[in-house]
């Protein structure tokens, strides 16, 4: 685990705040025929970058390996193959020190606060935890807990409550909190606000808007609603089934969808305005394929229509489409002659 | 009571309370409303507004004894309220159909999902050899894949949109006149929602099938509703088409909910905010509910409960200030 030579250790400060290159994860599944082991291609090959201070958001239907991606970049899985530099540093290949470090630089939300928090612990203790954990002084720790309480603008009061005493989007608010308290520089929000009522979800992006702002906060958003995506990230990513199909500028990505799939998926997705229903919409048959039994060549191949011969046989690469909008679709591949994307 | 035979379903005065200890809590309070034939009716609100109590008192699914039923349910000119238990079996299926959030609930787990759609149509007793060409017809007619083969899958083989598809052939087995759908598409993907979405329209297109949808998913209501309720803390708001809510919202919670939503990029501006919280209501609560976050709020609004407004055929709101 260690090997110090090559530790990819560059000057913090500067290029992108998460670079993720080459990113497998497969999962093994056992007991197949003869006790073969099958392989879940569960993210295969993801590459991708976040600026300081940007937003990334992360599309795609249930399985497509968002979630993966995510717990992998918080190291909650050790990745198959592949690198993830965070502020400059490889995790893969990190230092005990510099593992303890990089948990307290990237933090994590989940969607549904009620089962992130402990039943049978004030809000407080489960603030402060943490920081105990990372040798803070428990003075200090209750004082940061007031100061991070005022940030999410709660009041003190609730840090004496127990989690079944506070509303779904004050238990939210708690676990932003939480998240907020070893001051990190990456904040990854898996569904933040799907379970939480329209008034309350506005509350709840607002606030992070507003910390991001103040903080320099990097976020990456997990999140299966457009309308949230196109209002609250700078690029986006969208997943089907393992692969990175297509990413770029949120304006480009939502507005001007390249990728077959992009194209059903902004076509599914409802609008927040009736004079636009009607409007001729490019609806995918069918269901996310499984990811065991994943076609040879473009995943996406038995639900597009747009598909040729070579797609059932090759794996389309990345193109090029626009300054910072990539597409893995041979529709763009144009003709040219060993460009590898 | 008048009946218009263009209306199938009635609601007219519709409140209900739930026994708490010391009292009854108020969860819908004076509702009345009406769904056209054929029409795609929404009501929308966030958690606790009582949008799946007024539901659940349709279909007459709430607890025994704990509640407080008053006002009229009228369906085809026909007060259900009047109707015996048994009367109301007849009703339920056959008249009325529903299908909920999570259909892994509603399917039992160890029989076939096609006998489960079966089984609906035998109680229209029906000969079994054509019973199960209608089941296979069904789910054709739900675009599910290889139905002859789906007929025979257990509910734990098919995914979240199969099984939602199984229970609106259920539901659509027997023919009902309104479907009620308590957030139907709430636990799908966008895509499949948008592949149930089209089924529910293409049913009021075929077969003139009312459609009475609870959801508190404004993208949903934009996209098929064609009249739609909000509802705030167990009242009626507003009601009007779905033009009049999106475009001249005039209740000041449905203006405020639609400056809530994310319709374009944060770089045009942060998300209105509603502050404070929905209050506890018990039945002997006065005034408007909306009081406490309301801004424009006077103190009138406190103890008296806001007339209702109208704003043309369909398009009402409950405020005192507007």
């Amino acid at each position: 685990m260690m090997g110090a030579e090559d530790m990819g250790v560059c000057e913090t400060g500067t290029g992108p705040m998460i670079e993720v290159s080459g990113l497998k994860k497969y999962f093994s599944l056992y007991g197949g025929f003869w006790g073969a082991v099958r392989k879940v291609r569960a993210v295969d090959g993801v590459s991708l970058a976040i600026d300081r201070g940007g937003t990334v958001g992360l599309v795609g239907e249930s399985g497509s390996g968002k979630t993966t991606l995510a717990r992998t970049i918080l190291k909650l899985t050790k990745p198959t193959e592949g690198a993830i530099r965070i502020d400059g540093v490889d995790i893969t290949k990190a230092t005990a020190a510099q593992e303890t470090k990089m948990r307290s630089e990237v933090a994590v939300v989940f969607q549904d606060p009620a089962s992130n928090l402990n039943p049978r612990q004030t809000v407080e203790s489960s603030i402060i935890r943490p920081m105990i954990i990372h040798g803070v002084k428990k003075s200090d720790a209750r004082a940061k807990a007031r100061e991070v309480m005022s940030m999410i603008k709660m009041d003190e009061h609730y840090l004496r409550s127990y989690p079944h005493q506070l509303s779904g989007g004050q238990l939210q608010r708690i676990a932003i909190a939480r998240a907020l308290v070893l001051a990190p520089k990456v904040i990854i929000l898996d569904e933040p606000t799907s379970a939480l009522d329209i008034s309350v979800q506005a509350q709840v992006l607002n606030m992070l808007l507003d910390l991001q702002e103040s903080m320099g906060l990097t976020y990456m958003i997990i999140t299966h609603d457009l309308n949230v995506i196109r209002y609250f990230s700078d690029t986006v990513a969208v997943m089907y089934l393992g692969k990175l199909v297509e990413y770029g500028l949120t304006e480009d990505v939502v507005g001007n969808p390249r990728h077959p799939y992009t194209r059903g998926l902004m076509g599914a997705s409802p609008i927040l305005d009736p004079t636009h229903r009607g409007r001729v919409k490019d609806l995918m048959p069918g269901e996310p394929g499984s990811l065991i039994n994943l076609p040879k060549g473009c995943r996406f191949f038995p639900r597009c229509d747009k598909a040729s011969a070579r797609c059932e046989s090759l794996e389309p690469h990345d193109v090029a489409v626009g300054p910072s909008h990539t597409v893995g679709c041979f529709l763009y591949d144009g003709k040219k002659a060993g460009d590898k994307g | 009571m008048t009946h218009n035979s263009r209306e199938l379903l009635k609601l007219d005065g519709l409140s209900v309370e739930y026994r708490i200890r010391g009292g009854y809590l108020s969860a819908v309070k004076n509702v009345s409303m009406d769904i056209g034939r054929g029409e795609i009716f929404a009501i929308v609100g966030e958690s606790g507004c009582g949008k799946s109590t007024i539901a659940h008192s349709i279909m007459r699914l709430l607890p025994d004894k704990n509640e407080r039923i008053s006002g009229g349910i009228y369906f085809e000119g026909e007060n259900l309220g009047a109707y015996s238990d048994n009367q109301m079996t007849a009703v339920r299926g056959k008249r009325i159909g529903m299908i909920f959030q999570n259909p892994l609930d509603s399917l039992n787990p160890v029989y076939r999902s096609g006998t489960q759609v079966a089984e609906a149509i035998f109680l229209d007793k029906k000969d079994r050899a054509i019973v199960w060409k209608e089941v296979i017809d069904l789910y054709r007619e739900m675009k599910m894949p290889d139905p002859d083969q789906r007929v025979r899958s257990f509910p734990h083989e098919l995914s979240g949109g199969m099984r939602q598809r199984v229970m609106i052939a259920m539901m659509l087995a027997r023919n009902p006149k309104l479907l009620i759908a308590d957030e139907p598409t709430t636990a799908l993907d966008v895509t499949v929602e948008a592949q149930i979405l089209e089924i529910m329209s293409r049913l009021r297109a075929d077969f003139n099938t009312s459609i009475l949808l609870i959801t508190h998913n404004f993208g949903i209501v934009a996209e098929i509703a064609d009249r739609v309720a909000v509802m705030y803390a167990g009242e009626l708001a507003e009601q009007g088409s779905v033009f009049d809510i999106f475009q001249s919202p005039s209740h000041p919670y449905t203006e405020l909910l639609m400056k809530a939503l994310p319709h374009q990029s944060k770089r045009a501006g942060r998300l209105q905010t509603i502050e404070g919280s929905v209050p506890r209501i018990t039945s002997t609560s006065p005034g408007c509910r909306f009081y406490n976050r309301c801004p424009i709020a006077s103190g009138h609004c406190e103890n008296h409960d806001p007339p209702v407004r109208r704003l043309g055929d369909s398009h009402s709101y409950a405020c005192h200030n507007r």
